[in-house]
């Protein structure tokens, strides 16, 4: 059990540092470098599409080798994904609302946390509004505002 | 002039790779970082402190690398009101979408999973619209 509590904690620092450390060394971190990465229309800079090739090119197949045919991570833990296949509203809604946001400031929340040492305000407004966000939306799955809400239960994570 | 591919682009991009294979090897979780910061607000057990040194881990990393010639971006120039209608949007929207770029873009796409396919694609050409319709309205 020690183990499995070790190694979980331990996993999760050094991922923590490898996943951050890669958010600004790519050049996500930058605004301005991912607006001019969705301005297909106009000056397009297409190095960001580097960042997800690489992360997928190093992903996919140690997922696919190596922890796709493991029944549990090495620690014993149970893989967290799900299989859920379905294409529900809720994703679809979720994704548009999200693809503005970023869209509208450049900012992601994995490159909003990374920045987060440097102290700015831009940075620390903007996290604090996506924990508003969060919560507002927490609420809603909840069926607090059961007036607009489609959805008669809890959606289980 | 020609064009070179963007190493540091390509490189960062295979950290955040290997970052998520590692998390997901060895203790099963998702580098997904809106998820992340989800958990935290509604924290389950044994689900809490693993992601607050994730999210330590990410914080810190800039200290790590900047002795390596890399730092944070000078960022100013930015309406502070526009920052926080996209930092609610995004909230909103990664919480309700269950993911954001690296959650569907990098662990989900790499799984081949349909619904983070739809997801990704969805938010790519929604974030193109939005910089395409604020470029036709001038910046506000």
């Amino acid at each position: 059990m020690l183990y499995t509590q070790i190694l979980r904690l331990l996993t999760g620092a050094i991922s923590g540092i490898l996943f951050g450390s890669g958010m600004i060394i790519s050049g996500m971190v930058d605004p301005n470098k991912v607006i001019a990465f969705l301005d297909i229309f106009g000056e397009w800079d297409p190095s960001l599409a580097f960042v997800m090739g690489g992360a997928l090119l190093v992903f996919t197949p140690i997922y696919h080798c190596l922890i796709k045919p493991r029944k549990q991570a090495i620690n014993g833990d149970a893989f967290a994904y799900t299989n859920n296949q379905k294409v529900d509203r809720k994703l679809l809604l979720g994704a548009t609302i999200f693809g503005a946001g970023w869209g509208l400031a450049g900012f992601c929340p994995g490159p909003v946390v990374s920045s987060i040492a440097g102290g700015s305000e831009v940075i620390l407004t903007f996290m604090l509004s996506l924990l508003v966000g969060m919560v507002i939306a927490n609420q809603y799955l909840a069926g607090r505002f059961r007036f607009v809400s489609p959805y008669q239960t809890v959606d289980p994570q | 002039m020609t064009y070179s591919i963007p190493w540091a682009a390509l490189f960062g991009g295979m950290l955040l790779g290997l970052s998520a294979a590692i998390l997901m090897l060895f203790s099963g979780k998702i580098a997904g970082i809106s998820g992340i910061i989800g958990g935290i607000l509604t924290p389950k057990n044994h689900e809490f402190t693993w992601r607050a040194l994730f999210l330590a881990g990410m914080i810190c990393s800039a200290f790590i690398i900047a002795p390596l010639g890399f730092a944070l971006p000078e960022i100013s120039d930015q309406n502070l009101f526009v920052i926080m209608i996209a930092g609610i949007l995004v909230g909103f929207g990664t919480r309700l979408g269950n993911g954001c770029t690296s959650g569907h873009g990098i662990i989900g796409m790499g799984r081949f999973s349909k619904r983070s396919i739809y997801a990704t694609s969805l938010f790519m050409v929604t974030a193109i619209a939005v910089v395409l319709i604020r470029r036709f309205l001038g910046d506000i």
